[in-house]
């Protein structure tokens, strides 16, 4: 199969050819250490300070605010265990959600082996958080609310500013981990009231191994890798530079592109949600149906299984990814599926697609296509299927 | 491909899809929580010799290419041949499962067993060695029905 149809976006994505081209040079030309005196490593420096700048432009903050990081993981994990770490004394409660990525729930659970106590809010059936639930379970000793951004499963947009505003109110620290949203939907840190934010480079064009933490100026967290003086002494470690060129092209990108970029995806997106819902029966959208990321669709077919779909739509050059069991190697279904209130059996035959700018209205028709045609084929081998039609008929 | 060229030819052409109607025998195991459910529609004649068999799976590409392969090694055999049709035996003849998916062969050989406990049961007998199925999706709980 030549063809290839790449809707994994929220896995990662491709590397922009500019921001390639911006990040060359930095490897076999201008490969000094910015820390070094001499000119010639200097002015990486400065390159460093230019992208800085450029990524703080796009959240509305300062550039000396931004610290980089190997990834979005390593800002989540940061986030959690420094702010566990520096505010144990006021207490040792922390607010996360249920469908939260695992670099915020095995961090979580982890604090909580080291005696925090962590809160997992529940979500509706649509993904998002209930306010009240969070306003319900803030106590006097809790020192920090996590709630992502955007969920990387069903997409879902989280009402971060009102979640912020009751941090703000209650003078609770406030970490979202934005990795799916970044660069995908306008975020202000300050109209948010986020006192941290995690990102990464490889879900918006830019390349992997790089990310960074957004922490507001005042907030006390202690660094997490230790050593030199990188990163305002904060996250020690020769700067990545052809990563940071590369993070801070695909930052300056993907800003400037994000309106014409969401409007596209967006329509594309619910021209595929319409499709899919229309022509194939016994079907649901996962996610809130308009609150969601603009490339996410996320689907659920009864009686298929999600790892014979990814493969079936594998051989027809169409990657695509799932929560089934089956793709985790664990015996359970995905967290945010269950999390939803979706029953294993269903939550086993979840399929997401995530659009990229490229993706064509030509590309979804052979999409949809191809998914009926195979949900319809795994239905007629399924047992489920069978049962299920022979309950219709009596 | 994670997957063995043997598991994705029978996840692709699967072999003996289908039901068989007023089946000798039919055997039901897994369940939907875990991802897998096998059925398996025995057509055994007086000479208790497997005429034809069928299956139906719902589940991943080993569980597919399991249930396949299975009622490949079964057709034709005797009762008593098909019980020495081991998981071991299903994954040699796929060229082996990536060690995740190894229950699916075990899956795929309770199937054929709880299709020949049906049998067996039908037919007032005792197969050698056979034993009542573990897990059947009809023992005890009720499917959940929910419209879309």
């Amino acid at each position: 199969m030549d063809r290839l149809i790449y809707l994994d976006n929220a896995a990662t994505t491709k590397t922009a050819p500019e921001v390639v081209e911006a990040m060359l040079p930095y490897f076999t030309e201008n490969y000094g250490n910015p820390s070094s005196v001499y000119g010639f490593a200097a002015k990486n420096k400065e390159a460093v300070t230019k992208q800085r700048e450029e990524i703080a432009k796009v959240l509305g903050v300062l550039p000396k605010e931004i610290y980089f990081t190997a990834g979005g993981s390593e800002a989540d994990n940061w986030a959690l265990k420094a702010a566990a770490e520096c505010c144990g004394a006021k207490g040792n409660h922390i607010i996360t959600t249920k469908i939260e990525h695992h670099a915020i729930l095995h961090t979580a659970q982890y604090l909580e082996k080291r005696g925090f106590e962590v809160t997992y809010l529940d979500v509706d059936e649509d993904g998002v958080v209930d306010l009240d639930g969070l306003r319900a379970a803030i106590r006097p000793t809790t020192i920090l609310i996590s709630v992502m951004f955007a969920n990387n499963e069903i997409g879902t947009l989280q009402p971060i500013r009102e979640i912020g505003e009751i941090a703000k109110e209650k003078g609770i620290l406030f970490h979202t981990d934005a990795v799916q949203a970044f660069g995908q939907v306008p975020i202000s840190a300050d109209e948010c009231h986020i006192d941290m934010l995690s990102a990464s480079g490889h879900k918006l064009n830019g390349p992997k191994g790089i990310g960074f933490l957004y922490i507001r100026t005042g907030v006390k967290i202690r660094s997490f890798v230790h050593g030199g003086a990188q990163e305002r002494k904060r996250r020690a470690g020769t700067e990545n530079v052809p990563g940071i060129i590369g993070i801070g092209t695909a930052v300056k990108r993907a800003g400037d592109t994000m309106a014409e970029r969401a409007k596209k995806e967006t329509e594309l997106r619910d021209y595929l949600i319409g499709r899919v819902l229309n022509e194939i029966p016994y079907t649901k959208l996962n996610g809130h149906p308009k609150k969601r990321l603009p490339n996410n669709a996320n689907f659920s077919f009864r009686f298929v299984e999600g790892e014979s779909l990814l493969i079936m739509l594998d051989m027809k050059g169409i990657c695509a990814s799932s929560g089934s069991a089956c793709t985790s190697g664990s015996l359970d279904p995905s967290h945010v599926l269950l999390a939803i209130g979706l029953p294993h059996e269903i939550a086993h035959g979840s399929l997401r697609l995530t659009l990229s700018d490229e993706t064509t209205k030509e590309e979804i028709d052979y999409v949809v296509d191809c998914l009926k045609e195979i949900v319809s084929h795994l239905r007629e081998m399924s047992p489920l299927y069978e049962d299920f039609v022979k309950k219709n008929q009596a | 491909m994670m997957y063995s060229e043997k598991v994705m030819d029978h996840f692709q052409n699967p072999r003996n899809v289908g039901e068989i109607e007023g089946a000798s025998g039919v055997g039901t195991v897994g369940n939907a929580k875990c991802g897998d459910i096998m059925r398996i529609y025995l057509d055994i004649d007086e000479n208790k010799m497997i005429r034809d068999v069928k299956f139906k799976t719902f589940g991943c590409g080993a569980a597919v290419a399991t249930s396949s392969m299975a009622t490949e090694l079964v057709k034709g055999k005797s009762v008593e041949e098909a019980m020495k049709v081991t998981n071991r035996a299903v994954m040699e003849a796929l060229d082996g499962l990536p060690p995740v998916k190894v229950h699916c062969s075990l899956l795929a050989e309770e199937a054929i067993h709880a299709a020949l406990w049906d049998y067996a049961k039908k037919h007032d007998m005792k197969i050698e060695g056979l034993e009542k199925p573990k897990s059947d999706i009809h023992e005890g709980e009720e499917e959940e029905e929910e419209e879309y």
